[in-house]
C-alpha cells in the first residue's frame, strides 16, 4: 500500500507526460486526478492506522548508493510525522489535480501540466517519506526542479522563464548549505539513516569542529563551533531556501507567475513547508542545540514580521498571498524554534487548507475578470460571483486567526505555547507573533475589501462580463473550505492536546516537557479580539474612507516605497551578487584567460620560437667571413678550456 | 586465456577502418558501405564489451584477462589486462563510439570515408589506453590518440579549425614529453616498464617527486586542469560534433585514468606530498571555469568550460584518497563522459540545422522543436547535478569523501554546485524559452529517429544509473578497495622509514 502512495502519481505522471497527446486531454487529466485521489484515499487509510493502532513501517524499496560505509537506500518509511504530511500533500494535491482540470481549461498544453502536478506530488511524497537524508534530499530537489518546471509553464513570458530560474537558483543557496550538512552529518556519525543518526546525536554534543584538519577548533566570533550547532544551521540554511524565509525568501513572491493551482499547491500547501518538515523530522538534533533553536525562531519571526509588512501595501492579489504564506510560515519556525515543533506541524496542517482556498479563491476571482490580477482594478462585485466570495470569506476568517476556524487554533497555540516557553526568546516571539497577527488581519481584509466591495473599477472588462467560476474549481474549492473550517477544531486534541505524546510517539523529541499549564486569560482573549477587531477597522480604511491612507501614504512616501519594493531585497542582491559575478565571470574569462593564459602560455611560446628561429636565420647570412668568425670565436673558446684544464 | 579478447576488442576497430580503406567505387556507394562497415564494427565491439563485462569477475582486484606478447626483446612486453576501473571506462568507449558514427552520418558531408577511418582508429587507441599494462604501450596508445583527433579537429572543423587544432596538439604534445622522459627514467631506475611489476616495486622516494611531476604535465593538460585549460574550449569549438564528443566523453576521461592508475600507484609518496597541489588548482578551476562559462556566448565554448569544471571535482575525488572519493570520481567521470556527450549533441542538433553555435541566434526553440527541448532539459538537469541522475551521484559522492579530509575544500568546490545550476539553466532558458523571434530558426525541424534513439539510449543511461548505480559501484568495489589498500601500505611504510 505504501508503495502506491508514493509511485501512483509517478505513474500517472509518465503516462500523461510521454503519451498524453495520444491519450487525448480528457484521458489524461481523469487518470491523474484518480491516481492521486487513490493516493490520497490510501494516505487517509495509513493516517488512520497510524491514530488508531500505532502503525509504523519501514518498506526498503532497493539500494541506492553503496561506497564503502556510505551505504543509502530507497525506501518508504511511515511514523506519525509522516502520516500527518502524506495527508497533507495527497489530499491538497488531488483536490487540486481536479481544480487544474477547470482552471487550465483554455491552455493547450493540459497533459504536461498534469504531468508536472504529478511529478510533483511523487517527488514531495519521497521527500516524506524517506528514512534517510539522502532520499530527502531527492526529494527536496525533485521538487524544486517541479517548481521550476511549473513557475516556468507559461515558456513564452520572459518574466514567468526569469522567476523559474531565480527559483532555482535561491533554492540551490538554500540547498548548498543543506548538502554541507549532510556532509558533516556523514562525518560525524558515519551514517546517513535517521535512527542511526538520531541515536548517536547525543553521543556528540560536545564535539567541536574544526575548518582544517589538525588545526586547533574553528573560531566563529571568537568560539569554537559545536559540530551540532554547526549542522543545525546549516540543515536550517536548506529549511530558509525551500520555505522562503528572509534573505532566502525573494524566489516565492515572483513564482507566483506559474498557474495559480500551482501557486496552491506548491508555493502554499506542501513544498514551502517542507524545511519546516525538515526542522521537525530532526527534532531529536535541533533539541541539543539550543543556538540553532533561537536562531530558527528569530529568522522565523524576522519573517513573519517582514512579509506581513510587505503584504500591506502589495497590489497583485497573488503576491499578497505569497507574502502571507512566506509571514505564516515565518509562525511555524519561531514555533519550532521555541520547541513547539507539534504545534508547527499543526499549523502547517491547517495552514496548508486554508491557505491553498484563498490561492484557488484568488484563481476563480482572476478567472472571473479575465486574468487580471490587480486588486485596484477589482471591486465591487461580490454579489456577481458570491460562491468565490463565500470561500475566500471563509479562507481569510481562517487565516487570520478567527475563533473557532482552523487557524484559531494553530496560531493561538503557537502565541501560547511561545509565551509559555518563559524565556525571551520565547517572550519576543509572543510578541512578534500577536502584532503580526494584527497586520495579517489588515492585509486580508484589505485584499477582500478591495475585490469584492467598493467601486467597480476594472477598465478592459464590464461589469456584466464577470461571471462565477465553473462547478470544477468551485468545488474543489468547497472540500478546502470546509477543511478551513473543521481542521482546527477536530484535531486539535489529537495534534497539541493533552495526547499529543501519545500521537507523535518517538517521531518528535521534546527534551524539555511542553508545559501544559493554561496561558493567562488577558492572552487568551487579546489575540482573537484583535484579530476581530480587524474587520471593521479595514472596512473603514479601505472602502469608507479612503483619503486617510492616501494622505498617510503622500506623508509617509519614503516608508510606502520602501515597503512596496520589498524592503529592497531584490535590488540589494542584483548589486551586491549578480552584477559582481558576471563581472568576474567576464574578467577572468577575457583577462584571465585570453590575456594573461593564452598570451603567455601558447601564443607567447609559439611567439618565442619564432624569435629565437629569428635570430638563427640571422646567423646563418651565407657571408663566408662570418662563419669565419665564429669558427674563430669557438676554436678560441676550446682552446682555452683545454689549456685551463 | 585462450582467446585474447581484450586484443579483439582493440583491434576490431581498427580492422573496420582498414576495410574501409579498402572500399573503392562510385561515391555515393563508398559512403553508404563504410556507414555500414562504420556502424557494424562499432557495435559488434559494443556487445563484445559488454560479454566482458558479463564475464569480468567483480570479487577480485587481480588484473584479469592478461595478454603477454614479446615485443621488444628485454625492454617492451605488448601487455593487456583490466581490473574494475578499466571496465567501466571500456564500456564507456565503446557506447560513445557508436554514438558518434550515427551522429557523423547526419552532419558530415565530406570526406566521410577518411572520417569514419579517424574515428575508428581513435576507438583502437583509446582501448588500448584503458586495457594496456605496459607503460610503454600506455605511452604509444595514449599520444597515438592526439593525431586522428588532431584530423578531425583539422579537416572537419569549423573556420578557424587550424589555429586550434596546432593549440590542442602543442599544448598536449608538450605535456606528454615529460612523460616520455619519465617512463624512460622508471625503466633505468627499475629496471622494467610492466605496470603489474612496477605497482609491487616501491620506487624510491627521492625520485617519485620529479616522476610524478612529469606523469602531472601530462595528465593536468589532458584533464584539462587550470590553467592548462584555455585549448579545450578552442578545440571544442572548432571540432564536428562528433569530435567534440569523443573528446569530452572519453580523452579528457585518460588523464582522470591516468592520475588513479599511475600517479596514485607508482608514487604514492609524492601523490601524497602533492595532494594540496591539486586541491588547489582544482578548487580555482571548478569556481573560475564555472565564473567563465556563465558569461559564455557560444554554446560549445559553455559546455567546455563546464568540463573543465565538472573534471575539477574528479581530481578533487581522485586526491581524496577516500573510498566516497575515488568511487565518486569513477563515477563522475563516467557519468560527465555521457552527459557532455550528450550536451555536445544537442548543439550539434541545432548547429546541423541553422549553422551557429552562438546562444543569441536562438530563442524559444521549444515553440518548434519540443522533442528537443525536453532531451536538452534533461541533460540541463543531468548537468547541474539534480538528484536521480547520474550527476548527482558522482559530485555528491566526491563532496562527501574530500569533507572527511578537507571541510574548505569541500565547502569551496561545493559553491560550484551552486554555479552550474546558474550557467545550465541560463543557457537553457535563453535556447529554448521565450518567443521565436528569429523567421529562419521556425524552419527548423524536430528530432530525426536517429537522433531520437541516440538522445533516448543516453537518458535511459543517464537516469538508470542515477537511481541504480549499483552495477557501477559492484565493479568498481574492489579495484578500489585495492588501490587505496596499497597507497596506504607504501605510505606507511615510507613513514615508518622516516621514523626509524
Amino acid at each position: 500500500m505504501e508503495y502506491l502512495i508514493v509511485l501512483l502519481p509517478l505513474a500517472g505522471s509518465i503516462i500523461s507526460g510521454f503519451f498524453g497527446k495520444r491519450l487525448g486531454v480528457k484521458t489524461s487529466q481523469i487518470l491523474t486526478s484518480g491516481f492521486v485521489s487513490t493516493s490520497a484515499i490510501l494516505s487517509l487509510f495509513i493516517f488512520y492506522e497510524v491514530f488508531v493502532n500505532d502503525y509504523s513501517s519501514n518498506k526498503l524499496i532497493f539500494n541506492w548508493i553503496s561506497s564503502g560505509n556510505f551505504q543509502v537506500n530507497w525506501s518508504i518509511f511511515i511514523d506519525p510525522l509522516t502520516s500527518v504530511m502524506l495527508v497533507v500533500v495527497s489530499l491538497i494535491s488531488s483536490i487540486i489535480h481536479f481544480y487544474s482540470i477547470g482552471y487550465m481549461s483554455h491552455d493547450p498544453h493540459k497533459p504536461r501540466f498534469m504531468a508536472y502536478l504529478s511529478l510533483f506530488t511523487f517527488a514531495m511524497l519521497t521527500l516524506v517519506t524517506a528514512d534517510n537524508f539522502l532520499q530527502l534530499f531527492f526529494g527536496w530537489e525533485g521538487v524544486g526542479l517541479c517548481s521550476y518546471l511549473l513557475i516556468g509553464f507559461w515558456y513564452k513570458k520572459p518574466s514567468a522563464n526569469s522567476a523559474a530560474m531565480k527559483a532555482f537558483i535561491v533554492n540551490r543557496v538554500g540547498d548548498f548549505g543543506f548538502a554541507l550538512g549532510i556532509f558533516l552529518i556523514f562525518y560525524l556519525f558515519g551514517t546517513v539513516n535517521y535512527d542511526e543518526v538520531f541515536l548517536k546525536v547525543p553521543e556528540f554534543i560536545n564535539k567541536e569542529i574544526s575548518l582544517l584538519n589538525n588545526s586547533p577548533p574553528f573560531p566563529f566570533l571568537g568560539t569554537a563551533v559545536k559540530s551540532i550547532d554547526l549542522i543545525c544551521l546549516l540543515l536550517f540554511i536548506g529549511a530558509m531556501g525551500k520555505s522562503a524565509q528572509i534573505f532566502l525568501h525573494t524566489w516565492l513572491p515572483d513564482a507566483m507567475e506559474g498557474p495559480t493551482p500551482v501557486s496552491a499547491l506548491i508555493h502554499a500547501a506542501t513544498m514551502v513547508t517542507a524545511g519546516v518538515f525538515l526542522v521537525v523530522r530532526c527534532s531529536p538534533i535541533f533539541e541539543y542545540s539550543q543556538l540553532a533553536l533561537n536562531i530558527v525562531a528569530l529568522v522565523g519571526m524576522a519573517t513573519a514580521f517582514f512579509a506581513a509588512t510587505v503584504a500591506l501595501v502589495q497590489n497583485d492579489i497573488k503576491k499578497i498571498v505569497a507574502y502571507s504564506t512566506c509571514s505564516q510560515l515565518g509562525y511555524m519556525f519561531f514555533a519550532a524554534g521555541v520547541g513547539a515543533y507539534h504545534v508547527a506541524i499543526f499549523h502547517l496542517f491547517t495552514h496548508a487548507f486554508f491557505k491553498a482556498l484563498l490561492f484557488l479563491g484568488s484563481g476563480c476571482v482572476i478567472h472571473s475578470f479575465k486574468e487580471e490580477q490587480d486588486i485596484r482594478s477589482m471591486g465591487g462585485i461580490w454579489k456577481k460571483i458570491p460562491y468565490t466570495y463565500v470561500l475566500m470569506v471563509i479562507g481569510t476568517l481562517a487565516l487570520t486567526g478567527f475563533p473557532f476556524l482552523s487557524g484559531y487554533y494553530s496560531k493561538d497555540a503557537i502565541i501560547e505555547f511561545a509565551y509559555l516557553r518563559g524565556t525571551n526568546i520565547g517572550y519576543l516571539a509572543a510578541t512578534v507573533g500577536i502584532f503580526t497577527a494584527f497586520l495579517t488581519g489588515v492585509y486580508s481584509w484589505r485584499l477582500i475589501f478591495k475585490t469584492f466591495h467598493g467601486k467597480y473599477n476594472n477598465k478592459e472588462n464590464t461589469i456584466s462580463s464577470v461571471n462565477e467560476s465553473p462547478l470544477i474549481m468551485l468545488i474543489p474549492a468547497g472540500l478546502l473550505a470546509i477543511g478551513a473550517i473543521l481542521a482546527g477544531i477536530i484535531f486539535k486534541e489529537t495534534f497539541i492536546g493533552q495526547d499529543h505524546l501519545n500521537f507523535w510517539n518517538n517521531s518528535i523529541l521534546f527534551l524539555q516537557s511542553i508545559q501544559l499549564k493554561h496561558p493567562p486569560m488577558w492572552l487568551l482573549i487579546l489575540t482573537p479580539l484583535i484579530v476581530i477587531l480587524t474587520i471593521p477597522l479595514s472596512y473603514y480604511l479601505f472602502v469608507k474612507n479612503e483619503k486617510i491612507l492616501k494622505n498617510f501614504i503622500l506623508k509617509n512616501k519614503v516608508l510606502y516605497n520602501f515597503l512596496l519594493n520589498k524592503w529592497y531585497f531584490d535590488e540589494l542582491y542584483n548589486y551586491i551578487f549578480v552584477e559582481p559575478i558576471k563581472k568576474i565571470g567576464l574578467f577572468f574569462w577575457k583577462k584571465g584567460d585570453i590575456n594573461i593564459i593564452d598570451h603567455y602560455g601558447p601564443n607567447g611560446l609559439s611567439r618565442l620560437i619564432k624569435i629565437i628561429s629569428d635570430k638563427a636565420v640571422n646567423f646563418q647570412s651565407g657571408y663566408l667571413y662570418h662563419y669565419a668568425f665564429v669558427m674563430l670565436i669557438g676554436f678560441s673558446i676550446l682552446l682555452t678550456y683545454l689549456i685551463l684544464n | 586465456m585462450n582467446f585474447p579478447i581484450l586484443s579483439s576488442i582493440i583491434f576490431i576497430p581498427l580492422i573496420g577502418a582498414l576495410f574501409i580503406l579498402v572500399i573503392k567505387g562510385e561515391k555515393k556507394i563508398v559512403v553508404k558501405n563504410s556507414q555500414y562497415v562504420a556502424i557494424f564494427s562499432s557495435l559488434a565491439n559494443f556487445f563484445l564489451s559488454i560479454f566482458l563485462w558479463y564475464s569480468f569477475d567483480a570479487t577480485t582486484s587481480e588484473f584479469q584477462f592478461v595478454e603477454e606478447k614479446n615485443w621488444i626483446k628485454g625492454f617492451v612486453n605488448f601487455k593487456l589486462g583490466i581490473d574494475g576501473i578499466s571496465m567501466l571506462f571500456i564500456l564507456l568507449t565503446t557506447f560513445i563510439i557508436p554514438v558518434c558514427i550515427f551522429s557523423g552520418i547526419n552532419s558530415i558531408k565530406f570526406k566521410t570515408k577518411e572520417f569514419f577511418i579517424a574515428i575508428l582508429v581513435i576507438e583502437t587507441l583509446m582501448l588500448g589506453v584503458f586495457c594496456s599494462l605496459d607503460l610503454v604501450v600506455f605511452y604509444l596508445f595514449f599520444e597515438g590518440g592526439l593525431i586522428p583527433m588532431f584530423l578531425i579537429i583539422g579537416i572537419w572543423g569549423g573556420p578557424n579549425r587550424v589555429y586550434s587544432a596546432f593549440k590542442f596538439f602543442l599544448f598536449t604534445l608538450l605535456g606528454s614529453v615529460f612523460m616520455l622522459i619519465a617512463i624512460i627514467s622508471i625503466y633505468w631506475i627499475t629496471g622494467t616498464t610492466d605496470v603489474i611489476k612496477l605497482l609491487d616495486l616501491r620506487i624510491p622516494q627521492e625520485f617519485q617527486y620529479i616522476l610524478w611531476l612529469a606523469f602531472f604535465s601530462s595528465f593536468a593538460v589532458k584533464l584539462p586542469m587550470w590553467p592548462f585549460h584555455t585549448w579545450l574550449p578552442d578545440a571544442h569549438v572548432e571540432a564536428p560534433t562528433a569530435g567534440s564528443v569523443i573528446l569530452a566523453a572519453i580523452l579528457l576521461k585518460m588523464a582522470g585514468y591516468g592520475f588513479m592508475r599511475f600517479s596514485l600507484g607508482l608514487f604514492p609518496i609524492a601523490s601524497d606530498y602533492f595532494t594540496p597541489l591539486v586541491f588547489i588548482l582544482s578548487v580555482i578551476a571548478i569556481i573560475y571555469t564555472s565564473l567563465v562559462a556563465l558569461m559564455q556566448d557560444d554554446m560549445k565554448k559553455l559546455i567546455a568550460y563546464s568540463s573543465v569544471a565538472h573534471m575539477g571535482f574528479v581530481t578533487i575525488g581522485i586526491f581524496s584518497l577516500t573510498k566516497q572519493g575515488l568511487e565518486g570520481s569513477i563515477i563522475q567521470m563516467i557519468s560527465h563522459g555521457l552527459i557532455s556527450a550528450a550536451l555536445f549533441l544537442c548543439v550539434g542538433v541545432v548547429y546541423d540545422r541553422f549553422h551557429s553555435r552562438m546562444i543569441s541566434s536562438y530563442s524559444g526553440l521549444v515553440n518548434i522543436m519540443p522533442k528537443y527541448a525536453f532531451v536538452f532539459m534533461i541533460f540541463t538537469l543531468a548537468a547541474l547535478g539534480l538528484p536521480g541522475t547520474s550527476g548527482f551521484i558522482g559530485e555528491f559522492l566526491i563532496l562527501v569523501g574530500v569533507f572527511k579530509i578537507n571541510i574548505f575544500v569541500a565547502v569551496m568546490s561545493s559553491l560550484g554546485v551552486i554555479l552550474a545550476a546558474a550557467y545550465m539553466l541560463w543557457l537553457y532558458k535563453r535556447v529554448v524559452f521565450g518567443k521565436t523571434s528569429n523567421s529562419e530558426v521556425k524552419e527548423m525541424t524536430d528530432l530525426n529517429k536517429t537522433e531520437l534513439y541516440i538522445f533516448s539510449s543516453l537518458i535511459f543511461l543517464i537516469i538508470f544509473f542515477g537511481i541504480y548505480p549499483e552495477p557501477l559501484f559492484n565493479t568498481i568495489d574492489s579495484s578500489v578497495n585495492n588501490l587505496i589498500n596499497n597507497y596506504q601500505v607504501d605510505l606507511n611504510f615510507h613513514l615508518d622509514q622516516i621514523n626509524n
